[in-house]
């Protein structure tokens, strides 16, 4: 518990200043600045094409920053700090293995110890039975549920996780609500992003929401809801923008 | 006549001919050694082909792909000329033995391998490289991952190398001269004895081949089917 509240202090607040990133001659993000403050649950929440993924994989290095800065704790993203970090994409990417190996992938030694991590991690997200099962023929909630529970094994300080629970079943959409909300008491700072206006609701203590590549507002999650600065955010929430 | 070549087959195996299982291990020998030796060079080649990038890498793969459809007695013919007496490699003294059968399948399967390795890797670290990065994967950990993963999609590449081996006959008569009792496998006494005029012993020669042949497809085949099953192809 020390050891994560340390690790997390390590690498927020994360400010983001000037972010911009083109495709061609479009701007995919358009000078983005905000600050990510530590243990905070932050939900992205924007139309389809708004640039919420390519923001988290930004903040993860899997996208190299072209102009701005972001920085961890006033340090730019390095090795060890992109060590600190775990995405979880929209489509679970898993190995051509089994739900056990795929899990001891991400450890950099095997041993007893790390197996009993290993099936702590998969009882969280009720697939400890399923250990010997060849991951790609779990249901897409298992996958991502599995999905997750590879990223908590590498005990990240900042967590993100891009559309985490588009298109799961009641059961895993819970379960996956419930270990956001643990992890976070735990002292993990989570980016998420979401169409899901109930989820962000429940889960957000912050939105940032995004359009057309702009960051049009950052506020508190119950503001936001209650009274949204722009009027794409009111389209938005009223459900007029195209999603 | 094809009835009786079938006799002669069945007779060639079930009396346990000596000559013939001297070709038949022969031709396995070499078959088999060439085609390991290419895959120990030719899997990580095309590996590392698929996954870095870097200044002529396209030109690496066109010129492996070219040389799948090298002519086998083109082949021979240099590897002649490089380990004849008067060649560079003349001082190993490997002319007209199994060795330089193995050296040149070799040069006929490794761009087999490199090409298919290479195709089929791509497609694997296509849809692995975002997460391998976000966990800060390191290349060689990456590199053994995609190879690993990929491995029952690579049988299709030794399938392809090995009956690329088993059916060579240009380059192995050039290289190994089709000497009795030290350089004669199946394909190039095939060729003897029907340029002999002995079609019925060169048939069975051909028809226990291809039963060979037939027997290792079908056993990499139902290894692969198993694992679509599990759907780790």
């Amino acid at each position: 518990m020390f050891d994560e509240q340390k690790k997390s202090k390590s690498l927020t607040p994360i400010v983001i200043s000037n972010l911009s990133l083109l495709l061609g001659k479009t701007k995919i993000l358009d000078k983005i600045k905000c600050k990510i403050h530590n243990k905070s649950i932050i939900a992205v929440l924007g139309p389809n094409g708004a640039g919420k993924s390519l923001f988290l994989k930004t903040i993860n290095g899997l996208t190299p920053v072209e102009s701005g800065k972001i920085k961890f704790n006033s340090k730019e993203i390095n090795y060890q700090i992109r060590k600190e970090i775990a995405l979880v994409f929209q489509k679970p990417t898993l190995l051509r293995r089994t739900v056990l190996e795929n899990m001891q992938f991400v450890l950099e030694k095997k041993n007893k110890l790390s197996n009993l991590e290993i099936m702590n991690h998969l009882q969280k997200v009720g697939l400890d039975t399923y250990k010997h099962k060849p991951a790609r023929l779990l249901s897409g909630g298992e996958q991502q549920r599995l999905s997750l529970a590879r990223a908590l094994l590498i005990n990240p300080s900042l967590l993100l996780l891009d559309e985490p629970t588009a298109n799961l079943d009641p059961y895993s959409l819970n379960l996956i609500e419930e270990i956001i909300l643990d992890e976070n008491k735990k002292g993990k700072t989570i980016i998420l992003t979401t169409h899901d206006m109930g989820q962000a609701k429940r889960l957000a203590k912050e939105i940032l929401f995004f359009d057309k590549g702009k960051l049009l507002e950052q506020t508190k999650a119950i503001n936001f809801f209650a009274k949204p600065k722009t009027k794409e955010a009111q389209n938005y929430i009223n459900g007029k923008i195209l999603l | 006549m094809i009835l009786e070549s079938f006799t002669h087959a069945f007779d060639l195996v079930l009396t346990l001919d000596k000559d013939f299982f001297e070709i038949l291990l022969l031709s396995m020998k070499v078959s088999f050694l060439s085609l390991l030796l290419s895959c120990l060079m030719g899997l990580p080649l095309g590996t590392y082909l698929a996954i870095k990038n870097f200044w002529g890498r396209d030109t690496v793969l066109i010129m492996f792909n070219a040389m799948m459809g090298l002519p086998p007695v083109v082949v021979g013919l240099i590897v002649y000329l490089l380990i004849s007496r008067s060649g560079p490699f003349g001082w190993l003294g490997v002319l007209y033995t199994p060795t330089a059968m193995i050296i040149a399948q070799m040069i006929l399967i490794t761009p087999i391998v490199v090409s298919l390795t290479a195709q089929i890797i791509e497609e694997i670290n296509e849809e692995y490289k975002d997460l391998f990065k976000s966990l800060v994967i390191s290349s060689h950990k990456a590199l053994i991952a995609c190879l690993y993963d990929a491995r029952y999609s690579i049988l299709t590449v030794i399938l392809a190398g090995f009956g690329r081996a088993v059916s060579e006959v240009g380059a192995v008569i050039i290289v190994g001269g089709n000497i009795d009792h030290l350089t004669r496998v199946m394909t190039t006494t095939i060729a003897l004895e029907t340029s002999k005029g002995n079609l019925s012993l060169a048939l069975a020669l051909g028809i226990i081949l291809l039963l060979i042949a037939l027997t290792i497809n079908l056993i990499l085949i139902s290894l692969k089917t198993r694992a679509k099953r599990r759907m780790y192809v």
